[in-house]
């Protein structure tokens, strides 16, 4: 699919601005959504140009007798051809929410339909197939539902060996799957994941990019941490293969890759059954990634690298909280330093284009760095100190986890703090002392005890730079006066 | 945001840890009121750290909606038939042509010329049919039609009843004809009664088998002139003795 939209994006009939203005429409009202735990959607895979519907941009929108008239001619239609165009038609009108429901609302519709689908005229069916698609993508409940009955033939079809038709199968279903917990209730026992895994054999980009797109809409399920997680995906041979997807190298799908990215993503933070992945070797792979993601950042344009690169962070961040990370010799099995490099060249890429990933990247730094006197050093023999402080203007958020990683790397001892100071951290931490959030303040007031406990000689320039001004203005702060006040007396003895 | 300039350098270079410096913690560092721990941290999945990474994915699965449909429409080519033996359906579009062979010539019973969407309901047909081995014992084994269930049963009907129960399965679903007897009631001339033409969607019969809209129970008879355009085959044999009159309709 990312390959065949490749060559859509151009401005459309209406302008840009009017995209833009879409956009952040459609933006508020994920948020929304996600913050009431609804985040829904479903993708559609339209392949005819407006330009066929013939008048209009627009197809028109069928009434009942249409409907029946397209149904009937599809049916029992003398000509292939009249047939075919008949469901064509019936398609383009599907298009509409009110055709949809009129079509629902007809007495044995779907029925028609799935005789349809499940005919031996090769075109008819693939017509038929997409109607359902149409009908599977509506936001109402009722009109995807009404396509439960087709459901064990979709299944079926997955089996066959049409790519085209599997992969609107596949999409259809993965439409379906994020519905309901009705739908999936039914999709599970009639072998939903057995049959998705046989799919993972196909040597069709276009069908892997549509079978991790439904396996990731199965995956994001509310319940699939408890009922389809453990039982289901995990006893078959999916989480291996959904490595393979990942590996770098010249088979690399990026579109491919994005969803399987996210299934792994959202097996992960379930934390069913992490160990297993790393006993699959999930984090060298995503390592692996993680590199060759930065080579691509540094060489296109762009291309949507962030949607990959944002679930291999998390992949990688929550695999790293795992006790099984650590082997017995105590060290992680995540080791290459050049994940240090790839990483910051992604922040940098984020910086520029998605800053609000940079959250994201900062916290793989943090659990890259929090048990690792290793990635430590890296961060400071590749001279990466002062380009993490360069972040800290960005947001709150961005600040305490700079400040963090920074406090990870310090509390190791005095080797590394010798290695913080001088430079320009004192003035950065003076900096973000004028800060009036409470947990910025907080954080440097930690990395200050740090350094101060390393680096004794720091507290003299810190005083010359009216430290203890900057201290002051928070001693009346109920959660900083402590820590404050411990530190104004290191300063003056010190 | 600048980074060292020899940090590509170390990326394009070969794989390394770094050698640890010395770790040396003084116990007053972790004293009150100072709490600083280092730690990792994990975010489960609805957690709000993930709100805007989770909002882009989503914008970026609606995308397709935003754009024009701008692809080129499937190349057409000079109209050709298709080489099977006996099949003279036409084309001209490779993709079509590509769905036509599999779905049809995909896979076929050789011993019955019927043709299932996929090989585990060919392999499952083949067993229940033809195996004469199968027959002779007098336990039959019907496999689960739903991959990855690895059930069998003594009868069809008992195979039915599972599908529909464990798996939810439509009652009349068209893959799952059960076996047909043998006795003269089972006529197979054009016109037939519904009864036939329910399970047997991908069967290369001959008549466009369609869904009746009627309730089931109904049976509707089909007849339609087969357009000349339009080819099925060389018939197939209903049961597995070959006495049975072919019917040509090419």
């Amino acid at each position: 699919m990312w390959s065949r939209r490749q060559g859509r994006l151009r401005p459309t009939v209406c302008g840009v601005e009017e995209l833009r203005r879409r956009r952040r429409e459609r933006e508020a009202a994920l948020r929304k959504a996600r913050r009431e735990q609804q985040l829904v959607s479903k993708r559609l895979l339209r392949n005819d140009a407006p330009e066929e519907a013939g008048e209009g941009c627009v197809a028109a929108i069928l009434g009942e007798t249409e409907v029946q008239q397209f149904l009937r001619q599809a049916q029992r239609g003398t000509e292939e051809k009249e047939r075919e165009g008949a469901l064509v038609s019936l398609r383009r009108g599907l298009q509409h929410p009110e055709t949809q429901q009129t079509f629902i609302r007809l007495e044995g519709s779907m029925r028609t339909l799935v005789g349809l689908l499940t005919s031996n005229q090769a075109l008819l069916q693939l017509e038929a197939a997409r109607c359902l698609h149409e009908l599977s993508h509506s936001e109402q409940s009722t009109v995807a539902e009404a396509c439960l009955p087709a459901t064990s033939y979709l299944l079926t079809y997955l089996s066959s060996h049409s790519s085209d038709f599997i992969e609107l199968c596949l999409y259809t279903l993965g439409n379906l799957i994020v519905e309901s917990e009705a739908v999936r209730r039914q999709l599970l026992p009639q072998g939903i994941v057995p049959a998705l895994a046989a799919c993972i054999q196909s040597p069709h980009v276009a069908v892997l990019e549509a079978l991790g797109y439904a396996l990731s809409q199965l995956l994001q399920a509310e319940e699939a941490p408890e009922k389809i997680i453990p039982s289901s995906i995990l006893a078959s041979t999916l989480p291996q293969h959904m490595l393979q997807m990942l590996q770098p190298g010249p088979k690399l799908n990026p579109g491919v890759a994005v969803e399987f990215a996210w299934c792994l993503h959202y097996i992960i933070c379930s934390q069913v059954s992490n160990p297993l992945l790393i006993g699959h070797g999930a984090l060298s792979t995503l390592g692996l990634l993680l590199l060759d993601l930065a080579g691509a950042v540094q060489k296109t344009e762009d291309a949507g690298l962030e949607l990959l690169a944002c679930p291999v962070l998390r992949c990688l961040s929550n695999l790293l909280t795992e006790a099984a990370v650590e082997t017995v010799g105590g060290q992680m099995q995540l080791r290459d330093e050049r994940v240090v490099a790839a990483l910051f060249i992604l922040l940098q890429f984020f910086f520029q284009k998605q800053p609000s990933l940079l959250p994201e990247g900062l916290w793989l730094l943090n659990n890259l760095t929090a048990n690792s006197p290793s990635f430590c050093t890296s961060l400071l023999s590749l001279d990466l100190i002062e380009p993490l402080l360069q972040l800290l203007p960005v947001s709150n958020v961005v600040s305490v986890m700079v400040l963090t990683v920074l406090c990870n790397v310090a509390e190791k001892g005095p080797a590394y703090c010798q290695r913080l100071w001088p430079g320009p951290l004192l003035p950065a931490l003076l900096h973000t002392l004028a800060f009036s959030d409470t947990e910025v303040v907080g954080q440097s007031l930690e990395l200050l005890h740090l350094l101060f406990l390393y680096q004794p000689e720091a507290v003299q320039v810190f005083l010359q730079q009216s430290g203890l001004q900057a201290l002051e203005r928070h001693q009346e702060e109920a959660q900083l006066q402590d820590r404050v006040y411990a530190l104004q007396q290191t300063a003056l003895q010190g | 945001m600048q980074l060292p300039p020899a940090l590509c350098a170390r990326l394009a270079a070969g794989p390394g840890a770094a050698e640890p410096l010395p770790v040396e913690r003084d116990p007053a560092a972790g004293a009150a009121p100072f709490r600083f721990v280092a730690r990792p941290v994990r975010f489960p999945r609805e957690h709000q750290f993930f709100e805007d990474g989770d909002v882009q994915r989503h914008l970026y699965l609606q995308d397709v909606i935003m754009q024009v449909a701008d692809v080129p429409e499937k190349p057409r080519v000079p109209a050709f038939a298709c080489q099977v033996a006996g099949c003279c359906q036409v084309f001209d579009a490779l993709d079509d042509y590509e769905h036509h062979y599999h779905t049809l010539h995909g896979n076929v019973c050789s011993f019955c010329k019927r043709a299932f969407p996929s090989g585990h309901l060919l392999d499952a047909h083949i067993l229940e049919w033809h195996d004469s081995l199968f027959q002779i014992l007098s336990e039959r084994q019907d496999m689960c039609l739903v991959e990855g269930c690895t059930e069998k049963f003594k009868t069809s009907r008992d195979r039915k009843d599972h599908m529909v129960r464990m798996h939810l399965y439509p009652a009349d679903f068209r893959f799952d004809k059960p076996k047909k007897s043998r006795s003269p009631a089972s006529a197979e001339a054009p016109g037939d009664s519904g009864e036939r033409s329910e399970g047997e969607a991908m069967e290369i019969c001959s008549e466009p088998v369609a869904a009746s809209p009627a309730p089931a129970g109904e049976r509707r008879i089909y007849r339609h002139r087969i357009p000349s355009t339009i080819c099925f085959g060389q018939g197939a044999a209903r049961g597995f003795k070959s006495n049975k009159k072919k019917t040509k309709q090419c």
